[in-house]
């Protein structure tokens, strides 16, 4: 018996590596800077990571079905755009004569309603006309992006209204509103990959998706909810960066979809599909945080942030892989 | 030829070989014989180079060898053949076999003609009379096999091990594949014959090797011996086959196919079924028999919807007209489909037994949209008594178990479903003698029980053992329906022949 919990520890340490590496990481960074360990430091890194973490819970999703969604950040920015279009200056139809306003509440629905939209149009290509996920979102990430310079002009759409900026900038019960967006966004997602059968069959399908249609599994309906979903919370996380800078700038999210990507697979969501998980992909998007934050406390250039963050990509999935060869 | 010297093999401290012993001379076809998990496996990829990591020595021609991976096994001249393919599908046979040994110009390019030229001889020998240059994912199973043989014939080693190479090809191919074995032998190689079917170690082998529980039992010559000795050493008591009393009386129809075709996905090759019908009846097995190509297989799946956009016909379940649409539909009307390749088509095999087990019924298992855990593990646990799925708890990975119990997994998924019909393609195949009447005692209930059952399989034996009725198909054809006191081996061979060409 000894010698089989000891034959194991290795295993059972596999299973903590993300949450032994961000506690490295913690550690290392508040050695070298006494600003890093403060609350406000805290709270700091935790609304700036709460996009990417409603990005990459999408992502996690899509991964899971072993597909790929690159057009997050396109449908972030064109989401984004909309929404503080349609608030500020609400539609116009000379011709009838006719003026629609948007409330904030309205013009935040239409935002993810578009995002959804968008995330179903990539399912209904990859699964109708058989595109291969990553050229499927490719096109969507070009079209949505073209979308949003039309839709701005180019020019970034400011001056949102201080009930608006609550969403990206406000505070409730002490923590940052995009926090509790984010937190309520994991828990939900996680709800429905652990307990319900659209979240089993999203494994079945990455694990095998042949035994998985003659299992009976819609395989197409399962898709084209998950690319909605991961549309849908591309636009959540549109319409947060927009409360935040109180402006829709026509190049937000550019390689927002890299980053998230990033998270999932630091997370140890396997690219092939049918394993991993949504806390996961959540410590996965700390860790970037974490570390983008504590490079930028310790004056580390820019240029070299991110040569450390491909660094730590490689290192996580080599990890991960030796332990999935057990 | 090769000698073997108390090998022991664990795996993170399950002994998988222990202190094994054994020869294999020139000249001579060795069947290993033991049921799933007795070592052969293991044994074999040590012997081939895929585990170099093992306890006592092997000597190969009279020089002690310890490969470190396959590929210095077969330069020394060792090939195995494994039961589960390994070709590149999108490559051509020609490709394929000569992948890694290519034939080069003396310019430095590859010499395509030499090659196809090779490969053209080396087809013939097979007497599988396909073009070099088709790509191999549009061959079926059984010719990707002897295109994998054919890969190894090209190596000419001296020793050959085959892990299971009847399992997924006719009757004829295995005939052709044994004339091959004869010629093997007489050119003074040494074979390794793994097979769980006894008739055919009987016609083909010299010695046999009998494993259990990773160990050697006893090795003798073929003739020494008879099916019920070996047997009763494999398991270490005797079992029965099981027999079914003749035929059923008139009960009401549950599945009846009018008027079926299917057609090709290209059309000019026309049509893969033409002109089926046939009807299940309530507690019947209807044995379904045919050789390679025979449209066995799309037979069952086009009835499960499999093929919606490609046949025409009708089909009624219980009475009600049911269109080919999908296998959704087909599963909401009450038909279920184990299919022929479990691991491709059965299991998620990073998925644990539960997880598999309550795939197809998830919906039920649930509480306002929620999985209800312990209705779920009520299910699997359900069946993991019923069925006897031998598993270290139900969160066992599906990949991990042995065929048998893979097979019951699946199973176990279409019974959850309540089917008033169960279509099972293959079902035993690759599995051991102890499983195999398992899952034949288990078809003989479900029909006591009132399902209709339809078998395809390519072992005559099986389908005259469990059959009630038997249909032969032969090039996408119903050749004949035999009641089973009129089905005689040479009967339904006869009707499962082709008559073209």
């Amino acid at each position: 018996m000894q010698a089989l919990t000891l034959a194991n520890a290795p295993k059972q340490l596999a299973k903590f590596q993300s949450l032994i590496a961000l506690f490295f990481l913690c550690l290392v960074i508040s050695l070298l800077s006494d600003k890093f360990l403060t609350v406000a430091n805290g709270w700091n890194v935790l609304r700036q990571i709460s996009v990417n973490i409603c990005i990459s819970t999408g992502m996690t999703l899509v991964v899971l079905t072993a597909g790929i969604d690159l057009s997050v950040g396109s449908v972030l920015a064109l989401c984004g755009a909309v929404t503080a279009g349609l608030l500020k200056n609400g539609i116009e139809l000379p011709s009838a004569n006719l003026f629609i306003g948007f409330t904030v509440f309205g013009s935040i629905i239409s935002g993810i309603v578009l995002g959804t939209l968008l995330g179903w149009f990539n399912g209904f290509t990859i699964t109708r006309f058989k595109v291969p996920p990553f050229v499927a979102t490719l096109a969507v990430l070009t079209i949505a992006r073209g979308l949003t310079m039309l839709w701005t002009k180019g020019f970034p759409i400011s001056g949102l209204g201080s009930n608006f900026a609550y969403v990206g900038t406000g505070w409730l019960l002490g923590i940052p509103v995009p926090v509790w967006i984010s937190a309520v966004i994991v828990l939900l997602a996680h709800m429905l990959t652990r307990k319900t059968p659209l979240g089993r069959y999203i494994y079945a399908i990455g694990g095998n998706e042949s035994a998985a249609r003659l299992s009976g599994i819609r395989i197409n309906r399962v898709k084209m909810s998950v690319y909605a979903i991961a549309g849908a919370l591309a636009a959540i996380g549109g319409i947060i960066v927009t409360s935040r800078l109180d402006s829709a700038q026509p190049n937000a999210g550019i390689t927002y979809e890299l980053d998230a990507i990033a998270a999932v697979v630091i997370g140890g969501t396997s690219l092939s599909g049918g394993r991993g998980s949504i806390l996961g992909t959540v410590l996965g998007a700390i860790i970037i945080g974490v570390l983008n934050n504590g490079l930028v406390l310790l004056n580390v250039s820019p240029f070299w942030q991110q040569v450390v963050k491909g660094l730590v990509i490689l290192v996580a999935v080599i990890i991960d892989k030796a332990n999935s060869k057990e | 030829m090769l000698a073997v010297k108390n090998i022991t093999k664990k795996f993170s401290g399950v002994t998988a070989l222990n202190n094994v012993s054994l020869v294999l001379n020139a000249g001579e076809v060795t069947a290993i014989i033991g049921e799933n998990g007795a070592g052969k496996s293991t044994l074999m990829k040590i012997l081939s180079g895929v585990y170099p990591d093992y306890e006592g020595t092997i000597s190969f021609k009279d020089q002690v060898v310890r490969f470190s991976n396959p590929k210095e096994a077969q330069e020394k001249g060792i090939t195995i053949i494994h039961q589960e393919l390994n070709l590149v599908p999108f490559l051509t046979v020609t490709e394929n076999i000569f992948l890694g040994r290519e034939i080069l110009t003396r310019w430095g390019t590859l010499d395509k003609k030499a090659m196809a030229a090779k490969t053209k001889t080396l087809l013939d020998r097979l007497r599988l009379t396909i073009s070099p240059d088709t790509m191999v994912y549009a061959l079926k199973v059984g010719q990707q096999q002897v295109v994998e043989i054919a890969k190894a014939l090209l190596l000419e080693s001296d020793l050959i091990i085959m892990d299971e190479p009847t399992s997924a090809i006719s009757e004829s191919e295995v005939d052709v594949l044994f004339s091959i074995i004869e010629d093997l032998r007489k050119e003074g190689k040494a074979i390794a014959y793994i097979s769980h079917k006894l008739d055919e170690l009987f016609k083909i082998a010299d010695r046999y090797i009998i494993m259990r529980d990773g160990q050697v039992i006893e090795d003798g010559r073929m003739n020494g011996t008879d099916h019920d000795g070996i047997i009763s050493k494999m398991v270490g008591r005797s079992v029965n086959m099981v027999r079914k009393a003749d035929g059923i009386g008139n009960s009401e129809t549950i599945l009846a196919v009018r008027g079926l075709n299917l057609q090709h996905r290209i059309k000019e090759q026309g049509l893969r079924l033409k002109d089926i019908s046939f009807t299940v009846n309530r507690g019947e097995i209807v044995g379904v028999f045919g050789l390679m190509g025979a449209g066995r297989t799309e037979l069952l799946e086009t009835v499960f919807g499999l093929h919606p956009n490609l046949c025409s016909g009708s089909l009624t379940v219980n009475g009600n007209a049911l269109a080919f649409k999908s296998p959704c539909a087909a599963i909401a009307a009450g038909l279920a489909l184990v299919p022929e390749d479990r691991k491709k088509d059965g299991l998620m095999l990073g998925l644990n037994v539960r997880k598999n087990i309550s795939i197809t019924t998830l919906e039920a298992l649930s509480n306002m949209g929620f999985l209800d855990n312990k209705k779920e593990c009520s299910l699997s646990g359900k069946y993991i008594d019923e069925l006897r799925i031998k598993s270290s708890s139900d969160r066992q990975l599906a990949g991990t178990l042995s065929g048998g119990n893979q097979q019951k997994i699946v199973l176990a998924k279409w019974l959850a479903t309540n089917p008033v019909l169960l279509m099972l393609d293959e079902p035993t195949r690759g599995i051991d003698i102890n499983a195999k009447n398992e899952i034949y005692k288990l078809i003989l209930k479900l029909a006591a029980a009132g399902l209709g059952i339809i078998m395809v399989s390519s072992e005559l034996p099986e389908i005259l053992a469990v059959s009630d009725r038997v249909l032969v198909m032969a090039e996408g054809c119903l050749t004949a329906s035999l009641p089973i006191n009129e089905a005689t081996e040479d009967r339904i061979l006869k009707c499962a022949i082709p008559k073209t060409i």
